[in-house]
């Protein structure tokens, strides 16, 4: 019969060996898949690494995508911290998104540094208030965020779709679902001439401050202590509603920031598919990246890598869904790895009658 | 003579780093109802469980009907007609009342449960005076329903002798006395009814002999007609219980620092917890609450703690009211709380020492400047507090749950003493800790004392009790039912009101007559 205990220690080394081994186990688990599909599972993977880390325009494609996912992440990694599931960045990115696009669609003549500051603004509180539609239960009568935030994220999606298909709908836009294009004005300015833009500045910023923020103030120490137990944070006198609102409107603000980024800098507008799913990849990004600011800025930089790698194999047919799997093999493992270091499978007899 | 129905003979069963039976021994008749007392921790819990088969004792014999017996398993124990409805039931919530009833037996099986046994169950249920529905989903019922149903599934299975661990203390007055009624009927069928309580009263009342233990074993074994509730609150506590020595000081008391005003709350289950309280202390004064475990304690020291809200009644520390306030509000009045449940409640087990050591003051002004903390001074604030305190750790860095408990509860007792509180409330605080460890946490609450705060001493150890408190009030029921100075304290009254008789005395005006001590006629139809 098996039996499964729980382990006196977590083992020191596999908490930082867990993370490769998942990333590595998903890779065979690939190229095992991509064998039987027919292909060369070597030449995929090297079309990958050489598509986006081979060169300048790869590696700076990487860390376009790699910007959004950053954020995303470093946001839900602070409800996560006090085992608040929030799933919502992709909703909350589409929701900056569309108010950052409000705001330059409104005011189409208005100088860059009144328009940009105006759509980050718009693009924070957005993704903020949205996160808040989930959090506000959640705080107050205990509903399931989970749910909420995973309803909220087709809701935005289908809200930011309907303003694309009706009345945000770019006249001159063939009957595409797309918003008129921003003003100059309102474009994040690029390094070079690269995509990387702007927003890449603010995902380090955010890191840092984050970093600070979780070691050095009272707020960080209180989010330590809400998520080891929140009985002991209540009987210490930290209330725990105020602690749900704040994290998850943070969260919330720095995918909205994401959705403001991706418009301002990348698209230029409002307009169908703008994210291929930044906000669920921020979850798997977050947890691999054991919620650490620093881990995840590297972790969001690999899976901004495993984006543009999918891309650039899709000519020779690798289906892009492929990625997705790849990802999500990639949770997978990982969970498995993690739930293997806290308990382990024992082979035991039938307990025998004491004597 | 017929041998009794049941004998135990020197039962003894260990548990690691306790006791809990240590030659205990009982003898059951049939016919009768037999109260077993005994302070919290006795073992009577313990012997039961052994009796039922769910330990096996490490020595002593059991004997049925004059035979000596193993009982190996529960499954073995019900082959011997012996039942036990215990203190948390042991039912499948989602399953109906018949297939929890027939649940385990062989015949018939319960996954298929036609009708007519259903049927037959419900009215063997009413037969018995123990109504049920044997439809009804488990989850459904209230507690007094479920604990008919455990009655019923012990009696369906053949039950002679049955065990009920603290029955009552979950039932309200009107579910008591039918619970009453089906014992009576019970003893008149010839069964052995063994009733574990708390409650002298109720044993005056239903039972023929009582059974009393002390320390693991047993200290007598009475006839109902020939006791008294002084007798049995005095055999409880032991013979000749001598006083220990109060610990008499020579500071004399300040202000009032807490005034609990008829104080009402309610426990987990929705339960009357408190009753209308009242208590006073002062500072620099130790209050002891003797009780017994349940009769409001943890409720106390919650609503005062601002963890639990007061449905009635107000509290202020220190002139402040803090009526439901919340704990922030009562710790910025200045209460210290020392919960129970130290690990669940009082210490994040997976912080660090030095983490949980800032707890209460990292807001203050001396540990943190606007949103930030002052890390140095936070790390030297741990650093001192583990010196005064010796606290042993590896490191400040080192997760509490690792410490042992006796440094566990230091860590929990510098903390909520750093602050110089005004009140500090005490749960338990020496449970589970060894000598040194227990002294220790004492000299610390007395020092406390000394240095003018006031202390609610809650615990279950009456030794405790008498060590450290000047005063010394008796919760019953979620009320206090008397408060008297530790200095000649009269144990006596103290353990009859533990057991819920309300004395007359000095220490409270207004008498009022000992239900228990009218005799009650049996209602016994054959
Ligand atoms: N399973 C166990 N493991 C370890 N210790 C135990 C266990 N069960 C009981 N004990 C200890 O044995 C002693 C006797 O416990 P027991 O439950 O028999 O007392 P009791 O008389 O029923 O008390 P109460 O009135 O509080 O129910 C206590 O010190 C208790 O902590
Ligand atoms: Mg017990």
């Amino acid at each position: 019969m098996f039996v499964i205990e729980r382990r006196a220690e977590r083992s020191a080394l596999f908490r930082f060996v867990s993370p490769a081994l998942a990333v590595l186990t998903a890779l065979v688990c690939g190229a095992l898949f991509l064998k039987v599909s027919g292909f060369d599972p070597l030449a995929v993977y090297g079309g990958m690494w050489r598509g986006a880390f081979g060169d300048a325009y790869g590696l700076s494609e990487t860390i376009v995508k790699a910007i959004p996912i950053a954020l995303c992440a470093l946001g839900i990694a602070v409800a996560f911290r006090m085992n608040l599931w929030n799933i919502g960045a992709e909703g909350q990115l589409y929701a900056g998104a569309a108010a950052a696009a409000w705001v330059a669609l409104s005011f189409p003549g208005a100088p860059a540094a009144f328009v940009l500051p105006a759509m980050t603004a718009a693009g924070m509180s957005a993704g903020a208030l949205w996160a808040l539609l989930a959090a506000v239960p959640r705080a107050w009568v205990g509903a399931n965020e989970i749910l909420t935030t995973l309803m909220l994220n087709y809701t935005a999606v289908f809200l930011s779709e309907y303003l694309i298909h009706g009345p945000w709908k770019d006249p001159a836009g063939f009957n595409f679902p797309l918003s008129p294009a921003f003003s100059e004005a309102a474009r994040l300015p690029a390094f070079g001439d690269t995509r990387i833009h702007a927003g890449l500045i603010f995902a380090l910023a955010a890191a840092a401050a984050l970093t600070v923020a979780l070691r050095k103030t009272k707020w960080g120490y209180e989010l330590r202590l809400v998520g080891a137990s929140p009985a002991v944070a209540t009987y210490a006198g930290v209330g725990i509603a105020r602690h749900v609102l704040v994290a998850m409107a943070v969260g919330g603000a720095l995918a909205g920031l994401a959705g403001m980024t991706e418009v301002s800098a990348i698209t230029g507008r409002l307009q169908y598919g703008l994210s291929p799913g930044y906000g669920y990849s921020a979850i798997i990004v977050a947890w691999l990246a054991k919620l650490s600011p620093a881990g995840i800025l590297a972790m969001a930089f690999l899976f901004g890598g495993l984006l543009v790698g999918g891309y650039a194999v899709q000519f020779i047919g690798v289906p892009a869904a492929a990625v997705n799997m790849l990802q999500g093999a990639m949770l997978f493992f990982w969970l498995a790895a993690e739930f293997l270091g806290r308990y382990r499978v024992a082979l035991r007899g039938r307990p025998r009658e004491v004597r | 003579m017929q041998p009794p129905l049941v004998e135990m003979r020197g039962i003894r069963k260990a548990f690691p780093g306790v006791v809990a039976n240590d030659g205990a021994s009982l003898e059951l008749r049939a016919g009768e109802v037999h109260a077993l007392l005994g302070e919290n921790g006795a073992g009577k819990t313990t012997l039961m469980n052994v009796l039922a088969g769910l330990y096996r004792p490490d020595a002593g014999e059991v004997l049925i009907g004059g035979r000596a017996v193993e009982i190996r398993s529960p499954g073995r124990a019900i082959a011997l007609g012996i039942g036990m409805v215990h203190q948390r039931f042991k039912l499948v919530p989602g399953f109906t009342v018949a297939e929890n009833v027939t649940l385990g037996m062989k015949e018939p099986r319960f996954v298929f449960h036609p009708r007519s046994i259903e049927d037959s169950i419900g009215a063997f249920a009413r037969d018995r005076g123990l109504p049920v529905d044997p439809r009804a989903r488990i989850r459904q019922l209230s507690v007094g329903e479920q604990q008919r149903v455990e009655i019923v599934k012990a009696l369906w299975r053949g039950a002679g002798i049955l065990i009920m661990d603290e029955p009552t203390a979950v039932l309200t007055p009107r579910e008591v006395r039918e619970l009453f009624g089906v014992m009576n009927r019970m003893a008149a069928e010839g069964k052995a009814v063994v009733f574990i309580t708390h409650k002298l009263s109720e044993v005056m009342e239903i039972a023929d002999r009582v059974t009393v233990m002390r320390h693991g074993r047993r200290a007598a074994t009475v006839e109902k007609a020939g006791t008294s509730p002084v007798e049995l609150a005095t055999l409880m506590m032991g013979r000749g219980h001598k006083a220990p020595a109060c610990d008499v000081h020579a500071g004399q008391p300040g202000p009032v620092v807490l005034e609990a005003l008829d104080l009402e709350a309610e426990g987990d289950r929705g339960e009357r917890a408190l009753r209308g309280l009242t208590l006073e202390i002062r500072a620099g004064e130790i209050l002891g609450i003797a009780g017994v475990a349940g009769n409001g304690q943890r409720e106390l020291a919650e609503a005062i703690a601002g963890l639990r809200r007061v449905t009635a009644g107000s509290i202020r520390v220190g002139g402040t009211d803090v009526t439901n306030a919340g704990p922030a509000r009562a710790i910025d009045a200045g209460v210290g709380y020392i919960p129970e449940d130290r690990l669940g409640t009082g210490l994040a087990a997976g912080m660090s020492v030095a983490e949980n050591l800032i707890m209460k003051a990292y807001r203050g002004a001396e540990l943190s400047t606007g949103p930030f903390l002052r890390r140095g001074r936070t790390v030297e604030w741990s650093r001192r507090l583990a010196e005064r305190f010796r606290i042993k750790t590896p490191s400040l860095d080192t997760p509490v749950s690792s410490l042992s408990g006796g440094n566990a509860q230091r860590v929990l007792l510098a903390r909520e003493t750093a602050s110089r509180p005004k009140l500090i409330v005490a749960a338990h605080p020496t449970r589970g800790l060894d000598v040194a460890a227990t002294d220790h946490i004492r000299a610390i609450l007395r020092e406390q004392r000394r240095a003018g705060s006031a202390v609610l001493l809650i615990s279950g150890d009456l030794d405790e009790i008498m060590a450290l408190s000047d005063r010394i009030a008796v919760l019953y029921e979620g009320e206090i039912l008397g408060t008297f100075p530790c200095a000649g304290a009269d144990l006596e009254r103290i353990g009859l009101m533990m057991g819920g008789v309300r004395t007359s005395g000095p220490a409270r005006e207004g008498t009022t007559v000992p239900s228990c001590m009218r005799r009650h006629g049996r209602l016994r139809t054959k």
